[in-house]
């Protein structure tokens, strides 16, 4: 085994076990603190495709920001896990049922956008990870629906003034 | 030698540097301790430390050596895993963003060319600034765990400042970044050392932001709310002793050691001697002459904290909000808007 292929095992195993504890673990602040470890795995994947600026970038964003404010919510909250009401055996059904569909129609997606037969995955030489390239795409090929986006944040940063100020 | 491919030779130069990086960051903060005893000593005409050793040059060890020896106290309530991770987390976030600054140019030894900087990757401000955010959580971490509704309360505020204050960061650093074009710290100290200004004179108003916001993101006065020690009731750090409430004051200190650096790197031309030409000199004499000029704008930059933490009195919370959001980030995005049109009035 090569070495790229020992660290993307090791990352691979790292994510899928912190995803789990995230889902088994009874206190949701150490949910939280798993899911912190998730996004740094994937960021470590991100590093492995050579793509230095979106593994940061997921840091930043995912693990610094958002997390945060979850954390936020989940202290000032002040959830337990023994107060917490349990839900019924059929709603974790229906749970379960409708995570898994979307995770079907997912897969499905993905197989049907790209033919991923016989390519190979670009370890440490791809480039449009890096911040030139991306950059570019962003603002010529995609411009149009990045400033939608950006105007929808912005819609939603004026809701939530809005509802801060009442 | 190859196992696994990997060039050894390499990964032990790597690590070697790493332990000199981490060993002298940890030795500069103990004593800028001492340091800043000193200076508010003087500041208030007093003598200051002056029984341990020579000066009371030994003082930071007495003072190492009792947090150490101190009595450790876990609280029962608290949660026992996650109080010992905060600090942990807060020494690991303030220590990691060490990695990416260039400490000099590079130095020839036992024919190994080596560049003075653990990783020079192309990302290396926004690597700082992520590892920056993570320092967020070992203050919220540590404040939620201690189990005391008033940790609790002040890990909330130390961490809204925090959040509030890396924004009008950001938008300080991307002024600068458009000027420069690249967000590797070697590169633009490089651009630097071969221009004839240092950034300071393209960006003043940046710096001025990114000076105050660093300020606040090491919870130095007059932004230390985070610790207020008297009134409002300390801080995260409440139920802690012995070295974990250590590893929480140094953790401060190495973070103000590792904004100077940055500030320096960025602004003011890092491992650049101005008036010097480095060409004049060997390589070697020429990068350890680098070394020793960025650590003297770091130890001015710790002495200008310093300075300020004992001639201004702490921020009202209210005031402290309302000059993150009404006054620093309009400002920044101002500069943002200016820089952009000087830059296309240049084009």
């Amino acid at each position: 085994m090569s070495t790229l292929e020992i660290l993307f095992y090791a990352l691979s195993a790292f994510a899928v076990i912190s995803a789990v504890m995230v889902l088994i673990s009874k206190n949701p602040i150490h949910s939280v603190l798993w899911l912190i470890l998730v996004f740094f795995a994937i960021s470590g994947h991100y590093i492995l495709l050579n793509a230095q600026f979106l593994a940061i970038v997921n840091i930043i964003v995912y693990a610094g920001a958002i997390m945060v404010l979850f954390l936020f919510v989940i202290m000032l909250m002040n959830v337990q896990s023994d107060n917490e009401p349990q839900k019924k055996l059929f709603t974790k059904f229906i749970g379960v049922l409708s995570g898994g569909s979307l995770l079907t129609l997912l897969i499905a997606l993905v197989k049907q956008t790209v033919q991923l037969e016989g390519k190979e995955v670009m370890m440490k030489e791809g480039t449009i990870g890096l911040i030139h390239p991306l950059g570019k795409a962003l603002f010529s090929d995609y411009v149009v629906p990045f400033e939608i986006s950006s105007v929808l944040f912005l819609s939603a940063m004026v809701g939530a003034v809005i509802i801060g100020k009442k | 030698m190859t196992i696994l491919a990997l060039d050894w030779g390499f990964i032990i130069e790597k690590l070697i540097m790493i332990a000199i990086v981490v060993f002298a960051s940890l030795g500069i903060a103990l004593y800028t301790t001492f340091g800043e005893r000193k200076v508010a000593a003087i500041l208030q005409d007093r003598p200051g430390p002056s029984r341990a050793g020579p000066f009371g040059l030994l003082q930071p060890l007495a003072d190492g050596l009792k947090l150490i020896m101190k009595e450790e106290i876990i609280p029962n309530a608290a949660n026992k895993w996650l109080f010992i991770l905060g600090p942990g987390l807060a020494m690991t976030a303030s220590l990691m963003s060490c990695a990416v600054i260039p400490w000099g140019s590079a130095v020839d030894v036992f024919g190994r060319h080596v560049e003075l900087q653990i990783a020079d990757v192309n990302i290396g401000i926004l690597y700082v600034f992520a590892v920056v955010s993570m320092g967020v959580y070992g203050i919220m971490i540590g404040g939620w765990a201690s189990n005391n509704k008033f940790s609790l309360m002040s890990a909330l505020r130390a961490a809204s400042q925090a959040i509030s204050y890396e924004l009008a960061m950001g938008l300080a650093l991307i002024a600068l970044l458009m000027t420069t074009g690249t967000l590797s710290l070697k590169t633009i100290v490089e651009q630097q050392v071969q221009g004839h200004w240092w950034n300071i004179v393209y960006q003043p108003l940046g710096f001025l932001i990114f000076f105050i916001t660093a300020m606040a993101e090491c919870n130095r006065t007059p932004f230390d709310l985070p610790e207020a020690e008297n009134e409002l009731n300390f801080g995260y750090h409440q139920e802690y002793s012995s070295m974990k409430l250590g590893f929480y004051l140094f953790a401060e200190y190495i973070n103000m050691i590792m904004s100077s650096a940055i500030m320096a790197c960025m602004y003011f031309g890092g491992y650049d001697l101005p008036f010097f030409n480095e060409a004049s000199v060997a390589p070697n004499i020429a990068a350890l002459i680098g070394v020793g000029t960025l650590l003297i704008k770091i130890v001015l930059f710790i002495f200008l904290f310093m300075w300020i933490r004992w001639t201004i009195p702490r921020f009202r919370y209210d005031q402290l909000m309302g000059l993150g959001w009404k006054t620093l980030i309009p400002l920044a995005l101002f500069n943002m808007l200016l820089t952009g049109a000087v830059i296309l009035a240049k084009l």
